[in-house]
């Protein structure tokens, strides 16, 4: 019988311990935060979306060779002799013209390991991780500030270059030999 | 009277009843239905040390209207095995059931839907019509959960009506009356002629009865809880049992009607509360309405009132909703017949003594 009393009242009293604490909770400011409208404060050295300053790539490839997923690809052309492609920011002479700089980031593991090798330190993480995308084909950025028909351009003054070498070559070895099928241009 | 103003009117008195029986719906259930769903997750929100809805309006209060508008347009699913004319039938009933007890609840001394003699029988014999709509449901869905649902929840609102019609026989034996409306008007004056401080008459009785009072308003308080299968006693809707219990299959606006059902029932059993203990209607302080001679403005002041301890103690179910765990069904049992009734049985032979010496 005593007992019976004893757990009435116990029962009682622990709800009105438990309700007590819950009440403080609804004056506990909330640990929330709004996402899209408050954003936490990223950490100094995070990883997100990669960015390449076209202006300082000389086009040496070391980052694609750094990448563990293959997802940055460049192509590069040489310049024509005596054209001026301008400098890096720490000095060097530009020599090659990029035509294609894709970095796929559907495929990105965002590891850094492409930052450390860039010797004009031109690839590096942004703060932006806000970049979802409804095709996954919208995910390969194109970081080359070249027009298309600036790219082409380049490719065939190489492609001219190297044939006028060809051809001159050519002329040079095979004089004699007049009847040599000449490289197609 | 509303009555008497709507049939000078319209000159009808069938107009006039109509509009008075669609008033508490339209004037109260349904913004109030709206009002507590916010308020439930804001409550359990804040209670976690979370926010809650924030984005649609101000802190979120149109969320609930945004829900509706979603659930109207959803696709009225019914299952190919389902009874269909019993399933079709179930949410009205249950619905029907939490309507028919706002009929005798009176909202201020100038309205009660209808001021019947029998009031808190007839509200306690239709808010017992619920386990019907609940069980059609249960048994219509053709699911093992929804009739596991309501066969606890059978089980369970029969069992916790008993100490609820307990606590009532205490107070009809006291007051003499089971006219909700007499009852309110009663409790007239300052809070402490309320029956929970031991009701009108003054003597040595009132300060007597006032433990006992207590015992039976934390008995009829927790009856009623469990009665409207409100967590801590919401195993016929267990989530993580059953689903979510007799309204697993139902989608669109019919699981709508059984959210409405729910919520209204929890302002009807708080007003039932309100109305037996804590004075109805009547102000605890006395009205302004009084001081300033503007008597049109007592019965708005009593309305006020009203809905005030109503939703306080709508409030009071959810901070226990998010304080306490699910029971057991051999817990809940055990709450019910080893304590609740034996407790509230003494009560009553202990009070009819009293009232009788």
């Amino acid at each position: 019988m005593k007992e019976y009393f004893k757990n009435a009242w116990s029962a009682l009293f622990t709800i009105f311990i438990g309700m007590k604490v819950t009440f403080k909770h609804l004056f506990v400011p909330a640990v929330t935060i709004q996402y899209p409208d408050v954003k936490l404060q990223l950490p100094e050295r995070e990883r997100n979306r990669l960015y390449v300053n076209m202006d300082d790539c000389i086009g040496c490839d070391q980052c694609a060779r750094a990448c563990p997923v293959d997802c940055i690809s460049i192509e590069t052309v040489k310049g024509l002799p005596g054209e001026d492609l301008g400098k890096t920011s720490n000095g060097k002479r530009k020599a090659l013209w990029v035509t294609k700089f894709d970095i796929d980031f559907a495929k990105c593991c965002y590891c850094q390991l492409c930052v450390f090798p860039c010797p004009t330190e031109c690839i590096y993480m942004t703060d932006v991780y806000e970049f979802s995308e409804f095709e996954r084909s919208n995910l390969i950025y194109d970081f080359v500030t070249l027009t298309p028909q600036e790219r082409e351009e380049k490719k065939e003054n190489y492609a001219k270059l190297e044939a006028e070498k060809a051809a001159a070559k050519a002329a040079a070895v095979n004089k004699p030999i007049e009847k040599q099928e000449t490289p197609k241009p | 009277m509303i009555y008497d103003f709507f049939f000078k009117i319209t000159g009808s008195n069938i107009i006039a009843s109509i509009i008075q029986s669609l008033l508490p719906l339209f004037i109260f259930i349904l913004p109030f239905a709206l009002f507590a769903v916010w308020l439930e997750r804001k409550v359990s929100a804040h209670m976690q040390d979370r926010l809650g809805p924030m984005r649609v309006g101000k802190h979120g209060w149109l969320q609930t209207i945004a829900d509706i508008l979603k659930l109207v347009q959803k696709e009225d699913i019914v299952p190919n095995e389902a009874d269909k004319p019993l399933f079709n039938i179930a949410p009205v009933l249950v619905f029907v059931g939490s309507y028919a007890v706002f009929a005798a609840i009176p909202f201020s001394g100038a309205f009660i839907g209808s001021n019947i003699d029998l009031g808190i029988i007839f509200i306690i014999a239709a808010s017992g019509f619920v386990v019907a709509g609940i069980l059609m449901a249960g048994w219509a869905s053709n699911n093992k959960y929804s009739l596991l649902g309501a066969m606890r929840s059978a089980a369970q609102i029969i069992s916790y009506e008993i100490p609820t019609v307990l606590v009532v026989l205490t107070i009809i034996m006291i007051t003499g009356t089971t006219n909700l409306f007499t009852l309110s008007e009663m409790q007239t004056g300052h809070f402490w002629n309320w029956m929970i401080f031991g009701g009108p008459n003054f003597g040595v009785a009132k300060f007597i009865f006032i433990p006992f009072m207590i015992m039976n308003f934390i008995i009829i308080y927790i009856s009623t809880l469990a009665e409207v299968n409100r967590t801590p006693f919401d195993i016929p809707e267990a989530e993580s049992e059953l689903v979510s219990g007799y309204h697993t299959e139902y989608s669109g606006m019919k699981f709508a009607m059984f959210f409405l059902a729910e919520y209204a029932n929890m302002f009807a059993v708080s007003a039932i509360v309100t109305a037996l203990f804590f004075g109805g209607y009547q102000s605890p302080v006395g009205y302004l309405g009084n001081l300033f001679g503007a008597h049109w403005l007592i019965p708005i002041e009593q309305f006020f009132w009203f809905t005030a301890k109503g939703i306080f103690f709508v409030f009071v179910q959810m901070w226990l909703r998010w304080t306490l765990p699910r029971l057991r069904v051999d817990q809940l049992m055990t709450v019910c017949w080893k304590y609740l009734i034996p407790i509230a049985f003494v009560n009553l032979i202990i009070i009819g003594l009293i009232t009788v010496l």
